[in-house]
């Protein structure tokens, strides 16, 4: 394929165009000016992830932000998503950063709401909410597809960009949820990737609806999957994390095997058997791991279910 | 006729303060022969109603689309009694009352002269022509300047054409008007008993 | 309605040390609707303060008064002789009542003795919720008669967010009460209405320019200035 096919040619671009099923992970930059962490997440992640997401001050919690750490990563050999929240930027600073963004390499962008400021570390900050999520994605393809600024302002050069959508399949209204992936698609989403997924049925239903409009074949669904560590893990998704569904057998699961090594051997097994079971829905194009501060159980896993070697694309 | 003074006919300036453009004369205007508008007149006791009174004893010709409703003043009028004239079919609305300066009422028709530029500019808002509403001043001695107000008024909505908000069956509208208006409205006592235009 | 909330009773007794001659001033619109600064709160309010005083053994001279509504200046003048024996006045209207009085009679000092805090319904007796984000470009004609500004705590246009469970928001109330989606009330109110494809319109970023992000707006009425 020529490069002028593809939107902006990246490797996750090329791997999803090409019919591949795609791997993602996830790094969580530092809290600190420590520029080590991403370097070594990098070295971890490196020939085992197609790209990686780089958080944006997730949790509300503020960390390296997602553009420097998302270069320090590609400086580092590794792909990465960056991504972008409406919670901490209006859109002058959401283009300026995307410019900015585009300038220095990066290529695939995740346009997301953001978690509320009271969950993380400064509830008294003022919350932008400029924009929403959809805003985002139709302002940064108009700004690559149409080279125009939110006001209508011609740009010389316009962004190379991947754009990239979250979904949370078991958020409510239940109903709702493959129609609101639509107005994404229709703003210009590409790609998208979902919240965790535990509840396979409920994520099977979801993807029924999903292709009972057609969605799967005008945008790449990427599954997310989080390996869990043990048992403490489990419970503190099922209860305090927005939007999270996780079946008491799955919490039953892990809380019946030991603590420590073989409960993360068992976290990592039944991540497995999960990415097998999702690879098999119609639809799916792709799994988007997300090893939160374990990024080292992604090569093992990633290997254990069959997903090596990445692919190597032009 | 001797000279027609400007303030009779003068386009007067809307709410905003800025003058609105003259409507056109009566030779710019399609003649629509066969059209016989409704105007109804909002006069006000002191000058504008004398004034009727006074082209009627004068024996001055004026048209007979003119319905008079008396006030005690032009500042009695309200936007709604407009917008209620034009809603029960007239096809034009004028206030006429004393010259700016001589109201009896002080301000009363500099009151009338603000409303009547306001709902121009409501007009326009619903697709109306705001020329099928007009302020005009004139002293009670101004008999002849009645009369032409009338004629220039009755051919400028003749022009206009009928009032697109409500068709009307024959003369109907001041009758409606009249009683929408109540004790608002003074006896219709004119001095003289000869119909207008005859 | 404007609703506010009366704030500590140590803040404000803070902001009566060094004075000995304190008015109390209520007002007898929104502040009292919401039971908390009508005539019957000021002098509850100056009752508290000269007990607390007492205490302390402070001389202090404490009374109360109410206007109708202490935003516009012609109620004012019913109050202005009481207002102009006391140095300090503690106001318990509202923010736009409190600035009325420091304007009126500045440069006296009039303080807050509450905190303002939404343009809130009350949805039932003793219980009011935020409704309108005073936003300057209402759309709710288009979002089922709920406000996506203010009742959404992201203010999405496009929602819900991925957070919505059961209905609710994934942000709960300082109290720890949840909060309901309001994108969840659109919805449903939506499809009652028979208007689903509302739900489906890519709405446009919002013009925040007309809020108060802006600037501090004004509004005249030309056709109601006197002649």
């Amino acid at each position: 394929m020529s490069a002028t096919q593809y939107k902006a040619g990246s490797n996750l671009e090329k791997i999803l165009s090409e019919g591949k099923f795609a791997v993602t992970g996830e790094c969580g930059p530092p809290k600190s000016a420590d520029g080590t962490v991403i370097e070594e997440k990098a070295k971890i992640l490196k020939g085992f992830v197609d790209a990686v997401n780089i958080t944006d001050n997730q949790t509300a919690v503020v960390r390296v932000c997602s553009m420097a750490s998302g270069i320090q990563a590609q400086q580092n050999g590794l792909e990465a998503i960056m991504q972008m929240t409406c919670r901490d930027r209006n859109r002058l600073a959401m283009q300026a950063d995307i410019l900015g963004a585009s300038v220095l390499g990066i290529k695939n962008i995740l346009c997301l709401t953001g978690d509320h400021m009271s969950f993380g570390n400064h509830p008294e900050a003022k919350g932008v909410h400029d924009l929403d999520a959809i805003n985002l994605i139709k302002m940064y393809k108009d700004m690559r597809d149409e080279k125009k600024l939110q006001c209508g302002d011609e740009m010389d050069v316009a962004p190379a960009l991947y754009i990239g959508c979250a979904e949370n399949p078991f958020g409510d209204p239940f109903e709702f949820r493959a129609l609101r992936l639509k107005k994404k698609v229709e703003a210009g989403a590409d790609f998208m990737q979902t919240q965790c997924i535990f509840n396979i049925p409920k994520f099977k239903k979801w993807m029924e609806e999903v292709r009972a409009i057609g969605l799967h074949k005008e945008i790449k669904i990427l599954a997310g999957l989080t390996p869990l560590k043990g048992v403490g893990a489990a419970k503190y998704m099922k209860n305090f994390v927005p939007g999270m569904d996780v079946p008491q057998e799955i919490v039953d699961r892990m809380a019946s095997v030991e603590k420590g090594p073989p409960a993360q051997a068992e976290g990592k097994k039944l991540a497995v058997e999960m990415i097998k079971e999702i690879a098999e829905i119609e639809g799916v194009a792709g799994v988007h791991l997300m090893a939160v501060e374990w990024e080292i159980a992604v090569p093992e896993i990633v290997e254990m279910a069959g997903l090596l070697p990445r692919p190597a694309v032009a | 006729m001797a000279d027609e003074p400007t303030t009779a006919a003068a386009a007067p300036a809307d709410a905003a303060g800025t003058a609105a453009q003259a409507p056109p004369t009566p030779a710019e205007l399609p003649a629509n022969e066969g059209f016989e508008p409704e105007i109804i007149v909002f006069a006000c006791h002191y000058c504008a109603y004398a004034a009727a009174d006074l082209a009627g004893s004068m024996r001055l010709q004026y048209p007979s689309n003119i319905r008079m409703i008396k006030l005690p003043c032009t500042g009695k009028l309200e936007v709604i009694h407009l917008l209620r004239a034009l809603e029960a079919g007239a096809d034009g609305v004028y206030a006429a009352g004393c010259l700016e300066g001589e109201c009896h009422y002080l301000k009363g028709n500099l009151w009338a002269k603000k409303r009547v530029g306001y709902v121009k500019k409501l007009l326009e808002e619903i697709g109306v022509d705001p020329g099928r509403v007009e302020m005009y001043n004139m002293s009670s001695a101004m008999g002849p300047q009645f009369a032409e107000t009338a004629r220039e008024f009755t051919a400028r909505i003749r022009g206009l054409g009928p009032n697109p908000v409500r068709p009307r069956d024959g003369f109907t509208a001041h009758e409606v008007v009249v009683k929408q208006m109540g004790d608002l409205a003074l006896p219709d006592d004119s001095a003289s008993d000869t119909p207008p235009g005859s | 309605m404007i609703t506010a909330e009366r704030k500590p009773f140590d803040e404000i007794y803070a902001m009566t040390e060094g004075h000995d001659k304190v008015l109390v001033a209520g007002c007898d619109t929104c502040v009292a609707v919401c039971l908390t600064g009508g005539e019957k709160e000021a002098e509850i309010l100056a009752a508290e303060l000269r007990i607390k005083a007492k205490q302390d053994g402070r001389d202090v001279q404490i009374e109360h008064t109410a206007a109708i509504r202490q935003c516009e200046w012609e109620y004012l003048d019913a109050i202005a002789a009481k207002v102009e024996e006391h140095p300090l006045v503690l106001s318990l209207a509202c923010g736009i009542g409190i600035q009325s009085m420091a304007e009126k009679f500045a440069p006296r000092l009039v303080m807050p003795a509450v905190n303002t805090n939404m343009l809130g319904m009350p949805q039932e007796h003793a219980v009011w919720l935020e409704r309108c984000g005073a936003c300057g470009e209402c759309v709710i004609g288009d979002t089922a008669g709920i406000c996506p500004v203010v009742r959404c705590s992201k203010s999405l246009m496009n929602g819900p967010c991925g957070g919505s469970h059961d209905g609710k928001c994934e942000v709960t109330t300082p109290e720890k009460e949840d909060i309901d989606c309001a994108w969840a009330l659109i919805w449903d109110r939506l499809k009652a209405q028979g208007r689903e494809e509302l739900m489906l319109v890519n709405r446009p970023p919002k013009d925040w320019s007309k809020s108060s992000s802006g600037g501090p707006r004004k509004m005249v009425r030309e056709e109601a200035k006197p002649v």
